[in-house]
């Protein structure tokens, strides 16, 4: 029987997105609905003196007194309210909510409901605040040494600003009423944060709360932990008014009021030695978290965590704080840190290289992590550890050395970077998720129940391969049930790369159980005789992982996926403008289980690396998105396309499901750095991103590129 | 989106005749076309009209034609008409340039030149090639037709010579004596508003204009002078610099506006030698 | 007002402002078609009118009256439409899937053997955030291939 992992089988989902069978939440109705809308602040920081109401029958309004339990959305820290109160601390925060069944009559709602606010003096600046969301110290050998022994420091500091996840469909949800319980359906990627969060907020018990997650049009991220505080504004009206609700967000709300990247400042200071071994790296990380803490903890986790690169160093310090300002709180995208710092390592090796004079090729593989070495934390990696395979592969398929040479003088500029991502939750996290995954037996084969959703990558097709294989069955007699808390068991959250590696390694379990216990029966013979029954798996962590959050040392992650990313790219000397020539792309991935989606992956990650390297821009003006249109927040469009190769490693991760790592996330970590190592190479000095053209125009150069790029009459090759 | 629809009226005249009475009658209506920017400005709550004229069925604003040495283009006729015209990539091949930048196809199958010219944007794709072209709009109104140089049609920021009864039936455009150029620069390769634009004709005379410069497209006429009167290309990028008034906004800066439209008008130079 | 939707004839009781998105999606009940961002930059909301690929959101009903418009849901009535729906699974062109039927609607008018060039100008109107573009050209190029029909025009 044809086995399906490592198969491009037909996608579960494909003829119904292909045909619009497939329903996403705007799709659905119910009965008696009524459209909600959401009343916010206007200004950054301030109070809230009075609400002034005034709206003809027919409306239904809700603020913090319809919360039944208590107002906060239910994530971490219980400090972001569901519904202001009397303080506001960023532009857009919601205050009243608003419901009427004629999705018009909605409309005019800011011109009569007003609110009487109060500014304050709100504050932007990260390293000015004084509302610390996390300390998080990472501490290996003996920084001082480190510098005592090094031959010469290089410093240096990188930006990198907020990015918008820009999925195609926009948040939305309905929130279904009935006696005592609550049911929401909506465009999300963690039902049981949603469930969770529900729970709290209503004071309702967890069995008469129901998330179910609708066909949903990209997350990326931006609906990790967003759809929660969407879902409780819904489920407000929805009680109240005892019909169902429903809340979409139209593009201009869900870029002003949603979740974006955490803009973030690094410093590196790094001592080396004169043949190019990197001997103390010291590196201080602030990451800006908005108003409320929402993810910032874990996102400046996984930050600092990456924060050295792939490299090994025998002394490193690294110090990473999340702080609060004055602008809409930040969230999860892809990456979730790591871009943000890996953008920096990557960057300043190329600055070390060239006071070094050192090839950047060369000295990223004197200091690469090898199977063997131990990490920033302390963690002594496996067999699996790629950093050189993928470096050597994207350098000879992009001609990285030839092209290095050849290029210099011109106006085209090609750079590298070199990155690795843990797969799954850090350290004690997955064993605090506890994560489940059950099996049912079918008639035909089996049903697939996870808490994890389909949001464009391949979930269901990804899990539903696995099964296949472990249970002996082809894979069209594996059934994927929807994400619907009703039927599924807490999988856990579909973030961190984890998809694969953990749940999928769950199923991979209750799949292999499964067929001993049929025995040398098939599914149908079972099925017949003896009836369905369900297994269900729970998270254990390998064996040997060791991890202390006291001291931040030890197995941050179960496994690394690594990578490597080479652009080659263009300026035009008149406009500034950039074209990425091309990329190459070579991912290290344990095992691609479905080798089409993965490349998927690969490119749609890459794709958005190249934005929020080149075009991505989140315009702020007084705490506020000042761009808030598709029009204006610059994606690629086809015709922006950056020519892609893409290379795939398989090293074998023991613990994944058929050796399989995660690769959801990495694509993202590495173009941003490449372009601007590209850029340096042709001439330009960019420190922090997006490199817009108006920044590349005043960017200072190394001379003497710098007036040959300039010159009007240079011949272009 | 955010204005309902029954908020709004459409009157939907069978002709040309009727539309232009209609006008005569009611001249706080608001003529719609292909739609592609009053849709816009209906959803963003920009467009404060709420009373329409749909002039969108009247073929007696369309077609392409060529009398003497003047192509005519009617004011109905859209961007993928105009890119697929042999007459204009013959006559007017910076025209068909500026259109293939203009959105995407959807938006050039549904835009229309008098589109372009009507909604006054000083980021209007079609604009600086109108300007460099010397062109011409026609106006009609329910008594009388005149003739206006597009030159001096703008009389401010969104503000132009056409009095509210009067709708555009057609853009003119001379015979263009010399070379043409064209270049918009925009946050991206499609979908864009234009940071700026340049358009420019090199025959005996020198016409350069731009856009997304200042609030109305501009002729730059001391650039112009300069490079017709065979002065340097520094020379005609320092008198630029009276011609254009740059401003910062969501998509570019003051600076780089100025810097690159002195590199345009070199690269205009250079290429077209 | 009358129009053919799909093939069929349908009567709708909409005013003449109403979006085109708006009479397919809640008129017409075919919710296929969609919206990414309300203002004619995403192309999620294309269809055909008359075979001629438009921004369904910044339609009015009016400029559909008489016409014949092609949604996602009569995309497989033509042999290219039903090409690029199967090509967009094989291929992966369709991953989260909501920009998938303006996109198919998007490259439908294109002809066999068109070539990249083609394709990315058919398509610039089309945003996904999911593919980053590679899959979706892989995936029109692969049906569009032919074997020996009428070659693309070139402009």
């Amino acid at each position: 029987m044809a086995r399906a992992v490592g198969a491009n089988v037909r996608r579960k989902d494909g003829d119904a997105k292909v045909t619009g069978a497939a329903k996403y939440i705007d799709d659905l109705s119910f009965p008696g609905m009524l459209y909600g809308a959401t009343v916010r602040s206007t200004i950054p920081r301030g109070s809230i003196a009075a609400r002034h109401v005034s709206l003809p029958p027919g409306f239904i309004v809700a603020d913090h007194r319809d919360i039944p339990g208590p107002n906060y959305v239910a994530l971490i820290d219980p400090d972001q309210p569901c519904l202001a109160v009397d303080q506001i601390r960023h532009v857009a925060e919601p205050i009243l909510l608003v419901a009427h069944a004629d999705r018009h009559a909605l409309i005019d709602v800011h011109k009569r409901v007003t609110i009487e606010e109060r500014p304050a003096e709100p504050n932007y600046d990260p390293e000015k605040s004084d509302i610390c969301f996390k300390k998080i110290s990472i501490d290996k050998g003996e920084i001082d040494l480190g510098f005592r022994i090094s031959d010469l420091v290089i410093d240096g500091e990188y930006r990198t600003a907020h990015q918008e996840q820009l999925y195609i469909e926009t948040n939305g949800v309905i929130a279904v009423p009935g006696d005592g319980e609550m049911t929401v359906y909506g465009s999300l990627q963690c039902p049981y944060y949603v469930h969770k969060a529900l729970v709290v907020l209503l004071n309702l018990p967890a069995d008469r709360v129901r998330v179910v997650q609708t066909e949903t049009g990209g997350g990326f991220g931006g609906k990790e932990e967003y759809p929660s505080m969407l879902a409780c504004h819904a489920a407000i009206l929805a009680r109240k008014a005892k019909r169902p609700v429903k809340m979409i967000y139209d593009r201009v709300e869900d870029l002003l009021a949603t979740t974006k990247r955490h803009p973030s400042i690094v410093r590196h200071r790094t001592g080396v030695s004169r043949d190019g071994r990197l001997v103390a790296m010291d590196v201080d990380v602030i990451m800006d978290g908005g108003a409320y803490a929402t993810l910032s903890a874990v996102v400046l986790s996984r930050g600092v965590i990456h924060a050295a690169g792939p490299y090994r160093c025998d002394h490193v310090r690294i110090r990473g704080r999340a702080m609060m300002t004055h602008t809409p709180p930040n969230g999860a995208f892809r990456g979730f840190g790591a871009p943000q710092t890996q953008f920096a390592i990557e960057c300043h090796m190329d600055r070390i290289a060239g006071e070094l004079g050192i090839d950047p090729v060369r000295l990223r593989e004197i200091n690469a992590l090898r199977p063997g070495d131990t990490t920033a934390t302390g963690q002594k990696l496996g067999k699996d550890a790629s950093a050189l395979p993928v470096l050597r592969d994207a350098v000879k398929r992009s001609r990285f050395n030839q092209k290095r040479k050849q290029l210099k003088g011109t106006n085209r500029g090609i750079g590298l970077s070199l990155f690795f991502h843990g797969s799954g939750f850090t350290g004690g996290g997955e064993v605090k998720l506890a994560s489940k995954a059950s099996l049912e037996l079918t008639a035909r084969g089996a049903k697939i129940l996870v808490a994890s959703t389909e949001i464009g990558q391949g979930t269901r097709t990804m899990h539903a391969q696995i099964v296949a294989d472990a249970l002996g069955v082809p894979f069209d007699a594996i059934d994927v049930h929807d994400a619907d808390t009703a039927f599924v068991p807490d999988s856990g959250p579909t973030v961190a790369s984890r998809t694969c590696m953990i749940v999928g390694k769950l199923l991979e379990r209750c799949a292999r159980d499964m067929k001993q216990r049929l025995g040398r029966m098939t599914p149908a013979q079972y099925f017949k005789k003896h009836g369905s029954f369900t297994i269900t798996s729970q998270y254990e962590p390998p064996p040997g992982l060791q991890w202390s959050d006291e001291t931040y040392a030890g197995d941050a992650y179960g496994s690394y996926a690594w990578g490597c990313n080479v652009v080659e790219l263009e300026v035009d000397p008149v406009t500034f403008e950039v074209t990425p020539i091309n990329v190459t792309a070579v991912a290290e991935i344990g095992k691609a289980i479905h080798p089409m989606m993965a490349i998927g992956q690969i490119e749609g990650g890459t794709a958005q690396g190249i934005g929020y390297a080149l075009t991505e821009e989140v315009v702020m003006k007084d705490g506020r998105m000042a761009n808030a249109q598709l029009t204006n927040y610059i994606i690629p469009t086809p015709m922006d396309a950056a020519p892609m190769d893409i290379g795939i490693m398989e090293r074998p991760y023991p613990h994944g499901p058929f050796g399989a790592k995660g690769v959801g996330e990495m694509p993202i970590d590495g173009p941003a750095p490449a372009v601007v190592n590209a850029l340096r190479h042709c001439g330009f000095d960019i420190r922090s991103i997006p490199a817009t053209p108006e920044r590349i125009m005043k960017a200072p150069f190394d001379s003497p590129a710098r007036s040959r790029v300039l010159a009007q009459d240079r011949p272009r090759r | 989106m955010p204005v309902a629809a029954s908020a709004l009226r459409l009157e939907r005249p069978r002709s040309l005749k009727q539309a232009l009475a209609m006008l005569a009658g009611d001249p706080g209506l608001l003529p719609i076309a292909g739609c592609t920017d009053v849709y816009v400005g209906l959803h963003f709550g920009t467009e404060p009209g709420r009373r329409f004229i749909d002039l969108w069925d009247l073929d007696e604003l369309r077609g392409i034609s060529v009398k003497g040495d003047v192509l005519r283009i009617g004011a109905l006729t859209t961007y993928t008409e105009i890119i697929e015209s042999t007459i204009v990539q013959k006559r007017a091949p910076m025209l068909v340039a500026a259109s293939t930048e203009v959105g995407g196809a959807q938006i050039q199958n549904r835009g229309t030149l008098g589109g372009n010219v009507a909604n006054a944007s000083p980021a209007g794709d079609t604009l600086p090639v109108l300007a460099a072209a010397n062109a011409r709009i026609v106006l009609r109104s329910n008594t009388a037709t005149r003739t206006l140089a597009f030159e001096s049609y703008y009389t401010g920021y969104r503000k132009s010579l056409r009095k509210p009864d009067e709708l555009i039936a057609a853009i003119e455009i001379p015979r263009i004596d010399g070379t043409q150029w064209w270049r918009k620069v925009g946050t991206r390769r499609a979908q864009a508003i234009s940071k700026i634009m340049i358009a420019g004709v090199r025959g005996r005379d020198v016409r350069v204009a731009f856009g997304s410069v200042a609030p109305t497209v501009v002729l730059a006429k001391h650039a112009s002078a300069v490079l017709s009167g065979g002065g340097t290309i520094a020379d005609a990028q320092e008198a630029l610099r009276q011609d254009i008034a740059p401003i910062d906004d969501v998509r570019s800066t003051g600076e780089y506006r100025a810097k690159v439209a002195a590199n345009l008008l070199a690269e205009f130079w250079d290429k077209t030698s | 007002m009358k129009l053919t939707v799909n093939g069929k004839s349908r009567t709708v009781n909409a005013h003449p402002m109403k979006r085109l998105l708006d009479v397919l999606r809640e008129d017409c009940g075919l919710t296929g078609t969609k919206e990414g961002c309300g203002e004619g930059e995403c192309g999620a909301c294309t269809v055909l009118i008359d075979g001629v690929a438009v921004d369904s959101c910044i339609v009015p009903a009016a400029h559909a009256e008489g016409r014949r418009v092609i949604t996602i849901e009569g995309a497989a009535a033509t042999k290219t439409g039903k090409a690029l729906q199967n090509a967009f699974v094989v291929h992966g062109g369709a991953q989260c899937g909501i920009c998938t039927p303006g996109m198919i609607l998007a490259a439908a008018p294109l002809k066999t053997g068109a070539s990249l060039d083609e394709i990315k100008t058919a398509l610039a109107g089309n945003l996904c955030r999911c593919t980053g573009y590679p899959a979706i050209f892989r995936s029109v190029r692969s049906a569009l291939k032919s074997k020996g029909g009428a070659r693309a025009r070139r402009r």
